[in-house]
């Protein structure tokens, strides 16, 4: 199944010319973008928007998540559709702690109990809130919240062989049913509105341009580090094992490798890497709601990926940030036309590109090692 | 025009009453006598009379009160009371027309709010005795709520007046419930006894009220604790008849949404996300065929609609189906994860189609008369007829397609390339075209789903996202390829969603069998009924 690329070897991953274009991107979103805003003259054309710098993180947050997804779609096959949700869980961690920052500037200016609780009738705090107040509980809960239901979640799936669309459908089912339970009041987590209207993050007042470069820059770093990160994975040998099982899984598992713990580590470091960017994402658009659970979102993460080029790493990050720098501009400018655009860019992409903008950019660093042959319909199921 | 006929039928069963009534003789004065009450103009003393005559049991009394009511009962200068119609004046005493005596000296007997809600009351107890049979029952019914001895009575004579078994048998209901806080030990007794064999809610709140009441003794309390411990038994079973019921209704929903699917990713390996779009595109052919139908045919054609949609549905989803296989799906055949993604894509085209068509609202598409209401299946249990319509419909459809699988010559092209495509083709089948038709098939199907769905929703163009997902499930749960195991997985699925709803909640109940699948699949990858051989083996 899938098309049989393989990447090119591991000697040449790490090449000067590598190292020159990623620090080349890296120097350009975290040094031009504040530079815009600290040496343009006030007042002039040239100054940008008070919105670009929250949006920009919100696209570099995106980024991570495809870079999540395609790790271990593109590299190792499996097309997890429930990416949203590992995404929605890191980012409820982070507006867990956000909301308990606000303490008594709440409406009802409850010191412990946020307002939706208070305004529940809740009278204390449940466990599971236990700890928020501290960023470094929270900061340890994105990574393990995501963590360890990827962790159980891919233990189930992959020691019992569930792969392909199978597995597919049942993440689909998982963020599907986290959705229902989230919009659930008596969670605890909100409900349908969701968390929102924070304050500060590690004192700072999230609303101060200052803060919010901040959380563009961290988002950088964040970006910067998953992608080196899911790059050293990649071209390791774990990296060769986890493309060898996406074209040939049985065959890998007959040449004596545990196929269960190769996927279930990538799996569980991919939504760890989704939690992360939920985290970041949070705090910039100041709102965490149930619809972040929603399946649609899931797929249109599929779609970044495909666009960029799916299993190259810098497609997922491109493709993300321009499907929704797309968006932005067509919702904003002919919102009627965005979801044709974006069911175009399904159908296309997967038809007429899969390989992706990068893949196009790049054929000779590609080996074809067999033609994708057409596996009769039925066999599949 | 109608107050006058109601006024004249009126009559006509005080007529009759008349007739049958076999204690007519002594009431007869009694009712004469009464009716002098009304002449007087203190509107206490009318109430009295009003309630009075509600409570004589007299079939002229409701000629008498409606009349009132009505404003057209007048009183002559000598006393005497007489029903106005629009052309004669009627002595509602011996129901003859007294049109001859001057009709200028009668005056309107006047009636003030007060006086018209005794009206309605002393009415609600005379429908006992109304022509009509429904009213009869309702007004039976009714006598349950306010069990009284005034009741009682009203009801002994009702019931020997009555001739429907049915209406007489709610009447003896209601005549046990007054009996409960009215009649001798023994009576009483026997009125538990007969309560006990019932299933009304109410019947169980009034034994409650029995129990608790001071005038009860021991022997009383004992039978009325067996009355209810045999209605709450009985009220358990109608519990459970009404989950199971709601259970294969769902189930059946759920079924028609993922037949077209088990055709589709079951029989063709092929993962159709725009399929709840064609359910949808189906719901909208429903809608389409309603507004046709009132804007161009007459109003009495109007029921046959659906009887066209569904054709009209099924034909159009089976020719967008054929097209989406045609220009998109044939490409990628063997890539499931693709198919995935490019089939999303479509519904998203196909959603915002609609959309930009027909606007986001929803739309209403109503029931043919002959699909809505529904009967009294057990006591408080109403099964309504778009829910078993639905049910038939989906087993027709699910009989038919085995039909087609298993004994047509097309049905055996497609499980024949579904089986070897290779080896089907060199066998002359033209492999192409079958995948074309199957998945026509598929479509059509989730498009006759829609038609169904827009007799018990709303249609909306993300009415499709409603089902996808549980569609799917259905089809892994049931296991691949297997028209059996979908039927199965349907109705078991429809059927522990709506046991589960009222123990944990619906949404509670959904998320629980959602996880439960999700471990299920696990245990079982292939799914409940899992294809064995060579099939089964070249998974992923």
């Amino acid at each position: 199944m899938g098309s049989a690329y393989l990447a090119r070897g591991r000697e040449s991953a790490w090449n000067p010319s590598f190292w020159a274009c990623f620090l080349t991107c890296g120097l350009v979103l975290a040094v031009a973008i504040p530079a815009l805003y600290l040496w343009t003259p006030p007042n002039s054309a040239a100054v940008p928007p008070d919105y670009l710098v929250p949006l920009l993180g919100k696209y570099l947050c995106y980024a991570l998540l495809a870079l999540s997804l395609d790790l271990i779609w593109g590299y190792a096959g499996i097309l997890s559709l429930g990416q949203g949700a590992f995404f929605a869980l890191g980012g409820y961690c982070m507006g867990m702690y956000l909301m308990r920052q606000i303490g008594t500037r709440g409406v009802y200016a409850n010191p412990v109990l946020p307002d939706f609780m208070v305004f529940l009738n809740w009278r204390e705090l449940p466990w599971f809130w236990w700890g928020f107040d501290h960023f470094a509980w929270a900061a340890a809960m994105v990574i393990l919240v995501p963590g360890v239901l990827a962790l159980v979640f891919g233990w189930l799936a992959f020691r019992s062989r569930v792969t392909g669309v199978y597995l597919s459908i049942i993440t689909q089912a998982m963020t599907y049913a986290l959705m229902l339970a989230f919009f659930r009041n008596d969670m605890g987590f909100g409900g349908n509105n969701g968390m929102t209207d924070y304050k500060d993050i590690l004192g700072w007042d999230v609303h101060q341009p200052a803060t919010r470069l901040g959380l563009y820059l961290a988002s950088v770093v964040a970006l910067g580090l998953g992608y080196l990160l899911c790059r050293f994975i990649t071209s390791s040998k774990l990296g060769r094992i986890l493309l060898a099982l996406r074209d040939a899984e049985s065959r890998v598992r007959f040449l004596g490798y545990s196929v269960t713990n190769a996927k279930l580590f990538v799996f569980t470091f991919s939504a760890i890497l989704a939690g992360i960017a939920g985290a970041l994402y949070v705090p910039q658009v100041g709102i965490i709601n149930p619809s972040e659970f929603s399946p649609g979102n899931s797929i249109e993460v599929a779609i970044w990926v495909s666009v960029g080029g799916r299993g190259t790493l810098s497609g997922a990050i491109v493709g993300a940030i321009l499907v929704n720098a797309a968006k932005t501009w067509l919702t904003g400018a002919a919102p009627e036309t965005w979801l044709f655009v974006l069911g175009a860019l399904f159908v296309l992409t997967t038809l007429v590109f899969p390989r992706g903008i990068v893949g196009l950019l790049r054929p000779a660093r590609w080996i074809r090692l067999r033609p994708p042959d057409p596996v009769p319909a039925g066999e599949q199921a | 025009m109608r107050a006058t006929a109601t006024a004249r039928t009126a009559l006509a069963v005080a007529v009759v009453f008349i007739l049958v009534s076999p204690v007519l003789p002594a009431r007869a004065d009694e009712f004469a006598a009464l009716l002098s009450g009304l002449v007087s103009d203190s509107f206490p003393e009318k109430e009295k009379t009003v309630a009075a005559l509600g409570k004589l049991g007299d079939g002229r009394a409701l000629a008498v009160l409606t009349a009132l009511k009505d404003g057209r009962l007048v009183k002559t200068t000598d006393g005497r009371v007489l029903v106005s119609d629009a052309t004669s004046l009627i002595d509602p005493i011996t129901g003859t027309d007294v049109s001859g005596v001057a009709a200028d000296t009668a005056d309107r007997i006047r009636v003030n709010n007060r006086l018209r809600s005794a009206i309605e009351g002393a009415l609600g107890e005379l429908t006992l005795f109304s022509s009509d049979p429904d009213a009869r029952l309702a007004a039976a019914q009714d006598a349950l709520r306010h069990p009284s001895t005034e009741q009682g009575v009203l009801l002994e004579k009702a019931i020997a007046a009555e001739k429907d078994p049915a209406i007489r048998a709610v009447m003896e209901r209601s005549l046990s419930a007054s009996r409960l806080f009215s009649g001798t030990k023994a009576e009483k007794l026997a009125a538990i006894q007969a309560l006990g064999s019932t299933t009304d809610p109410q019947i169980k709140n009034l034994l409650d009220q029995f129990r608790a009441a001071p005038e009860s003794d021991g022997d009383l309390r004992r039978a009325a604790d067996r009355a209810l411990s045999s209605i709450e038994n009985r009220l358990r079973l109608v519990g459970l008849a009404v989950s199971l019921f709601e259970g294969i209704s769902l189930g059946s929903v759920l079924l028609l949404a993922a037949i077209g699917l088990a055709i589709t990713f079951g029989v063709m390996g092929v993962i159709n996300m725009a399929h709840g779009e064609m359910i949808m595109l189906g719901a909208y052919a429903a809608y389409v065929c309603q507004q046709l139908f009132r804007a161009f045919l007459p109003p009495g054609w109007i029921d046959g609609y659906l009887i066209v949609a569904v054709p009209v549905a099924f034909l159009l989803t089976a020719a967008v189906g054929m097209a989406l296989e045609r220009s998109v799906i044939r490409f990628l055949y063997g890539r499931p994860l693709e198919t995935l993604l490019a089939t999303w894509g479509v519904s998203l085209i196909l959603q915002q189609a609609v959309r930009s068509i027909f606007g986001s609202p929803n739309k209403e598409v109503s029931n043919p008369a002959w699909m809505t209401g529904g009967f009294d299946a057990i006591g408080g249990f109403t099964i309504t007829w778009n829910r078993l319509v639905i049910i038939v419909f989906c087993l027709i459809v699910l009989a038919v397609l085995a039909v087609i699988l298993n004994r047509t010559r097309f049905g055996l092209h497609m499980r024949a390339v579904t089986q070897n495509r290779a080896m089907a083709s060199v066998m002359g089948i033209r492999s192409a075209r079958i995948d074309a038709l199957t998945f026509g098939l598929g479509s059509g199907i989730a498009g006759m789903a829609g038609v169904a769905l827009s007799q018990i929703g709303n249609v909306s163009p993300n009415l499709g996202t409603i089902y996808i997902v549980d569609s799917f499930l259905v089809v892994v749960f049931g296991g691949v390829g297997n028209l059996m195991g979908t039927l199965v997985g349907a109705l078991s699925l429809g059927i522990v969603n709506k046991f589960l709803e009222p123990v944990a909640g619906a949404i509670l109940g959904k998320i629980v069998v959602l996880v439960a699948i999700i471990l299920f699949i696990q245990r079982r990858p292939s799914g409940l009924f899992a294809l064995r051989g060579r099939t089964a083996e070249a998974g992923g």
